[in-house]
């Protein structure tokens, strides 16, 4: 408290702060990047491990000898699909009741806003085929679910044939304490979001589904299977769920402790673990892992069909078989096998998954970041507004002369901008819908945005001002965006990360007095859209699939019209967050830079 | 000053009933933050349902308002969100009155001369104070604090509406209403009690009777004031039984508010803690916390004796920071008052700080609670770290305001620009 009462110690570390305040905010940008590079460096990661112990001592061996019949289940799948046209509904349940499961189906139907051109769909219906398997050693309170999409083309039928030999299988062991769900979803995660929409009693986004017949208890975890050949390399695990959602590490865990085990080839973000950290290839492999994450968790869609599950506190991941030209192959049956011990440490859970972390980074499968590590690279950067802040309003405070009358034109002329800017938000949230079904053509996102882009200009230069009110307005900007990218932060540290990264710097350097068309020129590079677009491209690279600027545009778009869609259907919120909030706090900061 | 105030009237309105209409309502009648069990409408409504059907309000563990706010439902529950509005209405017009009341009396101190003459910067001219009961009724219409505990139909604007009564019959000089207004008051929720301090030492001021305890003038007008309270309460707390026909109420009302059973999550500070603690340590941690409500008011009323409107603020403040169930509408009756210290704002060091903490906290409530309750992935401590820091947010604000009264006071005497012995500029060293 010495510092906050003690006047002239308070008083040398304000005028420290303004003196320096440029100088500690590049300081402070630059600790924050290097913070957040250091992370992906193994030295400053922590080894994974069990927190579970109901997961971790227990021993269970895995004697799952079916694959080859499971695959040939599959081969038949894919037959009475081939013929169906869609899923083969009656062949399921027959399959299913065969297997020993109560089998249930459910039906849905959806529209979408608009035709979705990466899949081809505009008016969806399915049916969802689930089959449950009661628990013989306990009241049936608590359940796991196996689900494996039915995925036009030839994906995934070996997925269905060994989630239907694992049913089989998993009948007839005597050890089971939670009801085990296999679930067969039509249409990937629309599907899933019907049957868990079903399960829960709840109807967030206005789909049309039919009451789900059977229920077991309490969902507790749950997988997602994609597999797509009848041999694999490697098996891939996939996190990221709805809004950057992860589910608990000790499921990672699980499957990393597994494929040890057993000896399967595991990947996460496609990429191999490797050993030399200390290499230089090393630690930028590790950083390409961490960023590919980093990416996808910004993007706050689903990756995978689990990622729905996690809205309802279910621990979920997907796997994904992966074949590829390695030399090391694994068959059917070592996979069921791995999914045969996971389900059975799952089932020894007495409680649901939460001794381990939820907030957490990995550069490779074996180590991880946790929040404690990776939340100081953010506070960096939001260090700076705040020293901002204290700047103008040590600024604001300390005028040449005071006049009290300033103060009640000033309301009005901050509320004018803060007013409009929201309203060209709004506009853009729900424009791209309307115009949608106007005109059916080409998706309007960036006309839209050309549009508000100009209006704007037009009115800030139009609009006079006070030297003080632009200083009342940077202020309010800036706390506006450092409680905005904070709260952001907490729910999807990916998402804050890189708006913090690129809408820091506008807000700390943007005054009225610096050159006009250079900072403007800056100000549309740094603007959320242009964030997307560097963010598309730099995926691609990630991924080893550069593309050129036309197919990045094109992506681009498609990406924006994907966002819209995972908000309209899933709920997910990182589209109204960037219209509604972020673009209209960027716009104010526009308004300062025009400012006369 | 009628036009300005009646057009912010409308704008409040329309935005409260803009928000009734809206499906923010529900959403907002549910936050945690917005109504306690103490002031939920959708307990209230409980309440009403058990009453109708003959069977006592207070038999489940549900209901826990006071006999007489339910049987003013009992006739209003159709016009509900009417009688919230016209409480909210009613009180920031009654606190402006009693603002623009104080202030005559404030001309006659600039008038005094009494001060040195280089304090003349600290007195405000009396353009300043004119739209200080204008601000007064912008910060408790507009507040959003406000809005959402009116939106939510919480029943603290009724409670915060009986204070303000109570405030401004109390500098109206009205000794009986006063009391009235006291005693009803701590019958809705036992804390105001503290603010009997206050009252007494302002209507003492009024009427010359000296703070003095060797004086019988000083006794015999206590006396009289505690009779007339103590009678009302007694009239009131007789009629509730009447009302009622059993004595239920007592333990479900004022056990439930000094014994604290229900820990749902709030933004107070005993939820977690009582949640936390071992059985057989709770009835003396249980006695700590409550008489840590009551105790400021013997060293605040010594000190501010001779400031009794400033006294009201801070109990207000004190009340609404440690109360056991409190919510943002009592917040928003404290700091409705702000804008009435406006002449303090040159003291106050940490001003820019504390607003930080409370935006940031205001705006991280909703997301943790999310993110514990929804997501799964944080955790209770997440909640109640931003519930402690909203608190000591508040408490340096209170603090703030209190030193920069003091200092003020102490500069209207000394003069402001304090010099040392040798002749330069001094500092004041808080001890």
């Amino acid at each position: 408290m010495g510092l906050l009462s003690d006047p002239n110690r308070r008083r040398a570390l304000i005028s420290l702060l303004t003196r320096l305040n440029t100088p500690i905010c590049i300081v402070c940008y630059m600790a924050g990047v290097a913070w957040f590079m250091g992370l992906a460096f193994e030295p400053f990661t922590l080894r994974t491990y069990m927190s579970e112990n109901a997961m971790g001592s227990t021993m269970v061996e895995e004697r799952f000898p079916a694959g080859e019949r499971a695959l040939a289940t599959g081969r038949e799948f894919s037959a009475h699909k081939k013929r169906t046209g869609g899923m083969p509904v009656e062949w399921l349940m027959k399959t299913m009741q065969a297997k020993g499961l109560e089998v249930f189906t459910q039906r849905f139907s959806r529209t979408l806003p608009f035709p979705d051109e990466n899949k081809e769909r505009y008016m969806v219906r399915g049916t969802n085929v689930y089959g449950i398997l009661r628990a013989p050693r306990a009241p049936r309170t608590e359940a796991l679910v196996l689900s494996a999409p039915c995925s036009p083309g030839d994906n995934n039928n070996q997925a269905v044939g060994l989630l239907l030999g694992l049913a089989e299988y998993f009948r007839n062991q005597i050890y089971w304490a939670k009801d085990i769900i296999f679930l067969v979803n039509e249409h990937d995660l629309i599907g899933m979001q019907a049957w868990l929409e079903g399960y829960h009693h709840t109807n967030t986004t206005g789909m049309d589904w039919s009451p789900l017949q059977g229920r077991g208890g309490s969902i507790q975890a749950a997988l997602s299977l994609e597999l797509s050949s009848d041999i694999i390399t490697s098996l891939d695990l996939v996190l990221e769920g709805l809004n950057g959602q992860l589910p608990n590490l000790d499921l990672a865990n699980l499957f990393y402790a597994f494929c040890q085990k057993i000896g399967v080839l595991c990947t996460i973000q496609g990429k191999l673990q490797r050993n030399d950290w200390d290499s230089v290839s090393g630690y930028s492999h590790a950083v390409q892992t961490m960023m590919l994450m980093v990416m996808k968790q910004a993007s706050g869609r689903p990756w995978g069909d689990h990622g729905l599950f996690l809205r309802y506190h279910i621990e979920a991941a997907t796997i994904k078989g992966v074949n590829s030209f390695r030399q090391y192959k694994t068959d059917a049956t070592t996979i069921g096998r791995l999914l045969e011990g996971m389900y059975r440490k799952l089932n020894n859970l007495l409680e649901r998954l939460h001794q381990s972390y939820f907030f957490y980074l990995m550069p490779s499968l074996s180590h991880f970041v946790s929040i404690g590590y990776y939340m100081p690279a953010f506070g960096l950067l939001a260090v700076i507004l705040l020293l901002r802040a204290l700047d103008l309003w040590v600024q604001l405070s300390t005028p040449p002369q005071r006049t009290e009358d300033g103060s009640s034109p000033g309301v009005l002329s901050l509320l004018t901008p803060l007013v409009i800017s929201h309203l060209t938000g709004v506009a853009l949230y729900m424009l791209p819908i309307r115009f949608q079904e106007m005109a059916v053509e080409h998706f309007p996102v960036s006309e839209t945005e050309a549009v508000v882009l100009t209006a704007i200009a037009v009115y800030t230069l139009l609009s006079p001002g006070t030297e003080q009110g632009w200083r009342v307005l940077k202020l309010v900007a800036v706390l506006y965006l450092a409680v905005l990218l904070g709260c952001t932060a907490l729910i999807n540290f990916s998402l804050g990360f890189i708006l913090a990264l690129t809408l820091v710097p506008v807000a700390a350097f943007v005054t009225p007095h610096v050159p006009k068309v250079l900072s403007a020129f800056i100000l549309v590079i740094l603007s959320p859209a242009c964030t997307l677009l560097f963010s598309v491209f730099f995926f691609q690279e990630l991924q080893e699939m550069p593309i050129s600027f036309q197919d990045g545009w094109l992506l681009f778009l498609s990406v924006i019209s994907q966002g819209i869609l995972d908000h309209s259907l899933y709920g997910s919120l990182v589209y109204p967050l960037i219209t509604l909030l972020v673009y209209p706090c960027w716009l104010l900061f526009w308004n300062i830079l025009f400012w006369n | 000053m009628a036009a300005p105030l009646t057009l912010l009237l409308l704008v409040a309105v329309t935005v409260r009933a803009a928000l009734f209409r809206s499906s923010l309502s529900e959403l907002i009648s549910e936050r945690v933050e917005v109504v306690s069990p103490l002031t939920a409408w959708k307990r209230v409504i409980e309440g009403l349902a058990l009453l109708d059907l003959g069977v006592s309000p207070y038999s489940g563990d549900v209901f826990h308002e006071t006999p007489l706010t339910i049987y003013l439902f009992h006739f209003l529950v159709d016009y509900a969100e009417v009688t919230f509005m016209v409480s909210v209405a009613g009180s920031s017009v009654v606190v402006t009155y009693l603002i623009l009341f104080q202030f005559r009396k404030q001309k006659f101190a600039l008038e005094a001369d009494r001060y040195p003459l280089d304090c003349l910067e600290l007195i405000r001219s009396p353009k300043e104070m004119y739209y200080i009961p204008l601000k007064v009724a912008m910060f408790y219409l507009l507040n959003p604090f406000t809005i959402l505990s009116c939106v939510a139909k919480s029943t603290c604007g009724l409670n915060n509406a009986i204070i303000a009564l109570f405030i401004l019959s109390t500098i109206k000089g009205n000794v009986l209403l006063s009391a009235i207004f006291l005693s009803l008051a701590t019958y809705q929720s036992i804390y105001p009690l503290t603010l009997c301090a206050p009252a007494l030492l302002y209507l003492m001021q009024r009427q010359y009777i000296p703070v003095n305890f060797r004086r019988a003038s000083f006794w015999w007008f206590i006396v009289q004031y505690a009779f007339m309270y103590l009678g009302s309460l007694f009239v009131i707390i007789c009629l509730s039984f009447f009302l009622l026909g059993s004595w239920d109420y007592l333990p479900s009302v004022y056990g439930f508010i000094l014994s604290v059973p229900d820990l749902t999550p709030n933004i107070g500070l005993f939820w977690y803690f009582f949640a936390e603690m071992f059985e057989h340590f709770r009835l003396f941690f249980l006695c700590v916390f409550q008489i840590n409500v009551f105790f400021y008011t013997i060293p605040l009323s010594i000190k501010l004796k001779e400031h009794p409107v400033f006294l009201i603020f801070m109990q207000l403040a004190v009340i609404s920071i440690f109360k056991s169930y409190p919510t943002v509408g009592d917040i928003s009756l404290y700091m409705a008052f702000l804008p009435v210290w406006s002449h303090l704002h040159r003291f106050l060091r940490n001003i820019f700080l504390v607003s930080c903490v409370l935006l940031a906290c205001s705006a991280l409530f909703p997301v943790l609670w999310h993110l514990w309750i929804y997501a799964g992935s944080a955790n209770s401590n997440f909640y109640y770290a931003i519930t402690l820091l909203f608190n000591v947010a508040q408490i340096l604000l209170v603090s703030d305001y209190f030193y920069a009264f003091l200092r003020r006071e102490h500069h209207l005497t000394y003069g402001l620009y304090l010099k040392r012995k040798d002749g330069s500029e001094a500092t004041l060293v808080l001890k």
